[in-house]
């Protein structure tokens, strides 16, 4: 029988929300043995809301590590599956999960696919989708072997309860190999941060048609109005515009909303990569011919400075009117 | 100060495409974008401290056009594994070749971009730490050499967590290490004449069907098309009339 272990990520005491869906793939596939996997500072207190979703969960407290947060995870993981042996890791494809993920592979030589948007599950092996080439492509992709590590996106399934709670396994892990030595010497927190795009249902998203700095008070409003997060194109981001965190795109990050309002973006291949899989497009651009034009849904061609203050008071009205 | 930067050459992004044994086609090939703002910033680091930026870089021998280009904005020297038999290559074997040959050079940093944009990965920085034993700091905004070790400003979904570690170390880096050079027509003179290490499986150490298509650990089982979008349905009107098409639109789709 397959074993599968969904790993989850912790912050703060509370599990993502990419957890709770990989939870709810974990349990989807195979029918085999599976179980959601908490390894970490608060592992122990987020165990009941993970419970929820998952066959099993278990649950490796560490307390706070003193070095970065995958490589105390990585470790730990290493050693409970050379312990018991699981056939498929689902990890989350986020900055933390990739160093996890990456760590296992140099830690244990067990294969890996990646960027995952979706999976099946089809005689008895897990087939992986992957959104490649700028959108232009969706590959399906397999182990040659029955094990690996499968690294999915955030949004790709529904989180979903399970009919029963699973059951919590503490699991007591002292002594693993450590990895070399790296302090974190500090935690800075940047004041106001914005609102966080990854899992973000609502994206409005701003270009350099913004203007300036100032310019983007206008997309936080519609963004406010539509309860969404603000992204960016690489070009503001590298003007200072906004942070590096909004930034949509191959160097930024990928995201997937049900609605991406592009405000001003000229929708280069680079920007497009990272928005390709949203719900549904707006593009607002004075350029008809924009090549943003060729992936959205809706084009309004017009002045942003016109249109984006009029349809942020128009949402904000029609709210009203609904309350 | 020796730095080490790992370039990959990656097809030129908006024209990949599968060749016919459903490999990634390697014909026309560029520096990888993530890893041209890692070896900008070794550039910086030496230019400012002194030392030698090395590249390294596993590919076809297409991938001398963008080792060449590397050469051009001011590394030293690069180390191009190249193979027949490497033509196919899991990550996993991705993460063999490259440790074999980093085993046998001597650096002080080496850094490795986030991820690929013909992968989009992001795997193999942390890999090759773990097999390699090297202090792993990730996601950099910021490299500050230390005596004996390195600083790194690594990004937090909050703001930034200060890394530090002693050398040799692995960094990845980030976009905001900042925009690459382009190269001056002197540096594409020199270039010319840098030295181009060529190394093969052999030279490494590695056995053939270890790696490549007979070693590959996973498969493309199939691929297609996504869903085609229906093309964008076009408003041009005046601001208001633009408004209320943009909420009826969304309306109908219940996005509000
Ligand atoms: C290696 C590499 C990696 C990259 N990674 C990324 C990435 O991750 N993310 C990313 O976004 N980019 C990335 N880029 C950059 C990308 O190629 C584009 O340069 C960038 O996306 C353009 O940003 P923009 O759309 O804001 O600006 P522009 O291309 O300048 O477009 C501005 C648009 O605003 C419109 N406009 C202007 N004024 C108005 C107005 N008043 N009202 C309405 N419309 C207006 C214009 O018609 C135009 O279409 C990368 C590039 C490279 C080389
Ligand atoms: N074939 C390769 N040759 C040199 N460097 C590579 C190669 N593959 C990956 N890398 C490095 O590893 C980084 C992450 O790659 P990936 O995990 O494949 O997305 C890249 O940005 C490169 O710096």
């Amino acid at each position: 029988m397959v074993t599968v272990w969904a790993v989850g990520e912790v912050a703060d005491g509370k599990p993502s929300k990419l957890t709770l869906e990989l939870a709810t793939t974990a349990r989807s596939l195979g029918g085999g043995e599976t179980a959601t996997l908490l390894v970490g500072e608060g592992a122990a207190a987020a165990a009941a809301e993970v419970a929820a979703f998952s066959t099993r969960v278990m649950v490796v407290e560490t307390g706070a590590p003193g070095g970065p947060v995958a490589a105390s995870m990585a470790t730990r993981i290493a050693a409970l599956v050379s312990q018991r042996s699981p056939d498929l890791l689902l990890i989350g494809a986020t900055p933390d999960g990739k160093d996890v993920a990456g760590a296992l592979v140099g830690l244990t030589d067990l294969p890996i696919l990646v960027n995952g948007s979706g999976m099946t599950w089809e005689d008895g092996a897990p087939h992986v989708e992957m959104s490649t080439f700028g959108g232009r492509l969706v590959t399906r992709s397999t182990f040659t072997g029955s094990r690996g590590i499968i690294l999915i996106r955030p949004s790709s399934v529904t989180a979903e309860q399970a009919q029963q709670t699973g059951e919590v396994e503490a699991i007591p892990l002292d002594a693993v190999d450590e990895l070399p030595p790296v302090r974190v010497t500090d935690r800075v927190a940047k004041a106001g941060a914005a609102a966080s795009i990854d899992d973000a249902r609502v994206i409005v998203g701003g270009g350099r048609g913004v203007g300036d700095a100032q310019g983007f008070r206008l997309i936080q409003d519609l963004a406010d109005a539509l309860g969404g997060a603000v992204g960016a194109t690489r070009a503001v981001v590298d003007a200072g515009w906004i942070a590096y965190g909004q930034q949509i795109g191959q160097t930024g990050k990928i995201v997937k909303p049900s609605l991406y309002l592009a405000c001003g973006i000229s929708g280069a291949i680079q920007h497009k990569v990272g928005v390709q899989t949203a719900g549904t497009i707006v593009a607002i651009n004075k350029d008809p011919d924009a090549p943003i034009a060729e992936f959205a849904d809706l084009l309004v061609v017009g002045d942003l400075f016109q249109i984006v203050p009029a349809l942020t008071e128009a949402i904000q009205a029609r709210r009203r009117g609904s309350s | 100060m020796h730095i080490v930067v790992l370039l990959k050459a990656v097809p030129v992004v908006g024209t990949e495409r599968l060749d016919p044994s459903a490999y990634v086609q390697r014909a026309q090939l560029e520096a990888n974008g993530n890893d041209e703002y890692v070896l900008e910033k070794a550039l910086k680091l030496t230019e400012a401290n002194g030392g030698e930026v090395s590249l390294l870089s596993m590919g076809p021998p297409a991938a001398l056009d963008a080792l060449r280009k590397a050469l051009a904005m001011g590394a030293t020297r690069a180390y191009h594994v190249t193979d027949d038999a490497i033509a196919g290559s899991c990550i996993r074997a991705t993460v063999a070749i490259l440790a074999a040959a980093l085993r046998k050079l001597e650096f002080d940093l080496l850094f490795v971009g986030a991820d690929t944009s013909d992968g989009l990965g992001g795997v193999v920085a942390p890999a090759l730490a773990a097999r390699l034993g090297l202090p792993y700091l990730s996601y950099a905004s910021e490299i500050e050499p230390l005596d004996g070790g390195v600083r790194v400003r690594r990004l937090s979904a909050a703001g930034y967590d200060v890394l530090e570690a002693p050398t040799p170390a692995l960094v990845m880096g980030t976009q905001v290490l900042g925009e690459p050079r382009y190269p001056s027509l002197r540096g594409i003179m020199q270039a010319r004449s840098k030295e181009v290490v060529t190394w093969s499986l052999a030279d490494l150490g590695i056995e053939p069907p270890s790696v490549g298509e007979s070693g590959a650990t996973t498969r493309l089982t199939g691929s297609k098309a996504p869903p085609a979008r229906s093309g964008a349905q076009v408003v041009r009107a005046s601001p208001e009339e633009s408004v209320t098409a943009v909420i009826d639109f969304l309306a109908a789709r219940r996005l509000i």
